[in-house]
């Protein structure tokens, strides 16, 4: 399966076969990877490719179960970051993580000071930090705290300390997430810079633009395998979005979900979100979802699609741009007024942001009903029962009981909880992020046989999903982000794998000839 | 992989649901014990008059405690109790001491009553908009008035002890119904009150949920920050009514000594008892129980010729024995 480009000669780093279970699970299953020097080699891929493991995996922060690991020509076995990067590793995680009350220079020499009779030169020290930033054309006071500084200078300082350590490689794990044009413009010459001094950089990200602009090479991964590696130059968006889905261009399979089947689609406009602007993540999207109508959303990993479902919901109201519900101009400020207006969220984290892990079952399914359930103040415990009862049956829970606690259940089931509810509190419109990821098959086909159900039954749901296959089956129109801006429209009969993939790599619907994806 | 896929979790072993039973229960074990233990080897204990000295000396500290497992229920923690007990406490007597207070006897208890509570319960307030309009960490934002509250009642006093003598008032300190002490029934009723809400209400059930993940109580519509103003708020109230009852059983208001170190006494309480120092689950009977048993081990290593000092060793390795128990049961 695997497609290579010819390894290029003075190979700095070469990791073969790499395997790496957790838990039974297999997140790395034969991967690789290999970087010469002084080449920028982009690692792409969806959530759970296995990216992060690959790199915990050569930093030491986890231990490989079979592989060989060659860096500078020897094999290595890191046992952990800290001698990786005295090996000349350095990593640069997504979250800066810098102390921010510390001062630039302290962070950047932090835990390697230059001392003089035991204490440390402060003198010696701002000057080396000046001097490292000076190569990256950052002029600032080093002495200043961290958290001071902008995003951008932050990344700025964090390069430095990884390369203040004599870096021979350097690992950028999504470094522009959350930088502007110009921040990200500014750290691409700080790329090619370290790129002619001779240091090799591995750059993860989710912007297909960025890899056009300063990668030389791209390894994409999926399932935990390295599927494809390829210069730049030789692959156009398409195919590698293509790779990175998953997706043959030629042959697109069907009927694997259960959304199959027609469904009745007549509804009227219920949600209309227009010019939506959230700080550097969302810059004018839009969407709709009818009455009765499944609306997929989709785009790649940090096109934007989380931020806008959250938008909606009343959690990060945008900075710009309005939100229609039935007609009418909907200022919502929180969840609650969110919930008020018929609208749910099923979030993409289900244990950081949807389950209370320490409650029962009918605790959680009622959360958001509890305001309803309650009379003075008190909560009717008897037709709390029977609304869980009822829910329990309805989604078929796997449960011991309504009193288990939800921690105990699967993540399917814990999902169905989830679903439940939002569903007892009768919405107009469901908002699903991600509704089957980590779920087991069985629950899977469940809980999308449960959507189609609830639409055909005039619930409105707009389903975020990085499924290609959940989307094409089950939508009945689709909006795909890319770069926070909706870049297209798609409607029954037009939905298919090629326009949705052609609209995520190049901003438009139909493949068309490749002429800014090459230019580098 | 970034996500794991879902696994049942396995279930608890016998050591750890024991730890967590240990948890749960470890204070009324620990009470019994006591009790036992006292029975057979302390002289006249089991007398009505044991019994109302112990009830009598917790019962601050029970319903200080009552309003900081609510708190803790939510995550957070109080420090300005012991302040604002000293604040209740030095305004009472200035009210019913006052020109007002002494032309209109009953009307001048009545106030004395309920305004320094509404005060206390006011600064409660000001902890709980602190902490959520600033996002301060709740030991940070109740900080300022642990520090602050103290100063306020000492400029309240001038810094003088303010002696009295006023039946009507001292009722809530030293008066008696069918012969149990009054601050006795306020603890039971408070007691029962909180554990009530937690049960039975919309109120207690969101406390539960916002200690327990705040993000997804959040995103099921509950007002996590209008639900941790509120807490703090009974919180302050609940100080303010046991400054009342200090000062009433001192005939006296000293505002350097009320409620001194009183946050750690009830915060001890409520750690012993089984509450989860990090939100989400909380018993106020277990609050109770875990007061009564840090009141019954001083009183038994008192009554046995054990000295004082020696006591307050015994108490924190009680407690350092509930933290552990907690640790071990909420491990997963």
């Amino acid at each position: 399966m695997m497609t290579a480009d010819a390894a290029p000669p003075h190979l700095l780093l070469s990791m073969r076969g790499i395997d790496k279970r957790f838990a039974g699970t297999c997140a790395l299953d034969g991967a690789s990877i290999e970087v010469a020097a002084g080449e920028v080699m982009a690692l792409v891929g969806q959530n759970g490719a296995g990216k992060s493991t690959l790199i915990k995996v050569l930093t030491g922060a986890y231990r490989r179960d079979a592989g060989e690991i060659a860096f500078l020509g020897k094999p290595v076995d890191f046992a952990s970051p800290q001698e990786a990067q005295r090996t000349g590793i350095s990593t640069i995680y997504q979250e800066i993580n810098l102390i921010p009350y510390r001062s630039a220079a302290e962070n950047i020499c932090l835990g390697h000071e230059p001392r003089r009779f035991g204490l440390i030169d402060w003198r010696r020290m701002n000057a080396i930090a000046t001097e490292l930033l000076r190569r990256f054309s950052v002029q600032i006071d080093v002495r200043r705290p961290l958290m001071s500084f902008s995003t951008a200078i932050q990344q700025m300082v964090a390069i430095a300390r990884a390369v203040s350590f004599e870096a021979r490689l350097v690992i950028m794990d999504e470094p522009t997430s959350s930088l502007d044009d110009r921040e990200v413009e500014v750290l691409f010459e700080v790329i090619r810079q370290l790129k002619r001094e001779g240091v090799s950089v591995i750059f993860v990200t989710h912007r297909l633009d960025e890899l056009y602009a300063v990668c030389d090479r791209v390894t994409v991964m999926r399932d935990g395998r390295t599927v494809l590696c390829k210069r730049m130059a030789n692959i156009d968006k398409l195919q590698l979005v293509a790779a990175m889905l998953g997706r043959d261009l030629a042959a697109i399979r069907r009927g694997k979900t259960a959304f199959s089947g027609t469904r009745r689609v007549a509804g009227r406009q219920f949600l209309q979100a227009d010019g939506i602007e959230i700080g550097q993540r969302v810059r004018g999207a839009r969407i709709e979802v009818d009455t009765g109508e499944i609306v997929g959303l989709a785009g790649l990993l940090g096109s934007g699609r989380t931020e806008m479902a959250r938008a909606v919901f009343g959690v990060d109201p945008p900075d710009a741009g309005r939100i229609l519900l039935a007609g009418e101009e909907a200022r919502l400020s929180s969840p609650a007024d969110a919930i008020a207006r018929g609208l749910g969220l099923c979030p993409e984290d289900r244990k950081t942001e949807g389950i209370i892990p320490d409650m029962s079952v009918r605790e959680n399914l009622t959360l958001a009903l509890l305001p309803r359930l309650t009379w003075a103040g008190i909560v009717d415990e008897r037709r709390q029962r029977q609304i869980v009862e009822r829910f329990i049956a309805r989604l078929a829970i796997k449960t011991a009981g309504a009193e288990q606690k939800i921690r105990e259940l699967s993540g399917g089931n814990q999902q169905k909880v989830l679903l439940a509810r939002w569903l007892c509190t009768d919405p107009k419109l469901l908002i699903l992020d991600e509704p089957t990821r980590g779920i087991d098959v069985g629950a899977k086909v469940e809980i999308q046989a449960l959507i189609k159900e609830l639409a055909d039954q005039g619930l409105g749901v707009l389903m975020i999903s990085s499924e290609l296959e959940e989307i094409i089956e089950g939508a009945d129109r689709v909006f795909v982000l890319r770069d926070g801006r909706t870049v297209a429209e798609l409607r029954r009969g037009e939905i298919s794998e090629h326009a949705i993939m052609a609209a995520m790599a190049h901003g438009r619907e139909g493949a068309g000839p490749i002429t800014e994806a090459t230019s580098v | 992989m970034s996500e794991a896929p879902p696994l049942a979790l396995p279930l608890a072993s016998p050591r750890t649901k024991l730890s967590l039973q240990m948890r749960r229960h470890g204070a009324y074990w620990a009470l019994i014990l006591l009790v036992v233990f006292n029975l057979a080897a302390t002289p006249h204990f089991a007398s009505w008059q044991t019994l109302n000295v112990n009830l009598t000396q917790v019962a601050t500290i029970v319903i200080v405690a009552v309003g900081m497992t609510l708190v803790i229920a939510t995550g957070g923690i109080d420090l300005s109790v012991g302040s604002l007990m000293a604040i209740s406490g030095a305004l009472a007597p200035i009210l019913f001491l006052s020109p007002f207070g002494s032309s209109h006897p009953v009307a001048g208890v009545a106030v004395a009553f309920v305004a320094p509570v509404l005060v206390t319960g006011l600064f409660g307030l000001f902890n709980g908009w602190f902490i959520t309009r600033f996002r301060v960490q709740p030991i940070v934002g109740t900080l300022v008035l642990f520090i602050a509250g103290r100063g306020i009642a000492q400029v309240m006093t001038n810094g003088n002890l303010q002696a009295f003598k006023n039946p009507a008032f001292q009722f809530i300190g030293l008066g008696r119904v069918l012969g149990v002490p009054v601050q006795v029934i306020l603890m039971l009723f408070l007691v029962a009150a909180a554990g009530w809400t937690l049960r039975k209400t919309l109120f207690g059930r969101e406390i539960l949920a916002v200690g327990g993940n705040e993000a997804a109580a959040r995103l099921a519509g509950i007002p996590s920050d209008g639900i941790k103003r509120r807490v703090y708020m009974i919180s302050g109230l609940c100080a303010g009514i046991a400054g009342l009852i200090v000062v009433a059983i001192n005939s006296s208001s000293d505002a350097n000594l009320v409620g001194l170190g009183m946050e750690l006494d009830a915060i001890a309480a409520v750690a012993v008892g089984g509450t989860l120092l990090s939100g989400g689950q909380a018993t106020v009977v277990g609050t109770l129980a875990g007061a009564l048993t840090i009141q019954l081990l001083r009183y038994t290593l008192l009554a046995n010729g054990v000295p004082d000092a020696a006591a307050l060793v015994m108490k924190a390795a009680v407690i350092a024995g509930a933290v552990w128990l907690q640790r071990r049961g909420s491990a997963p």
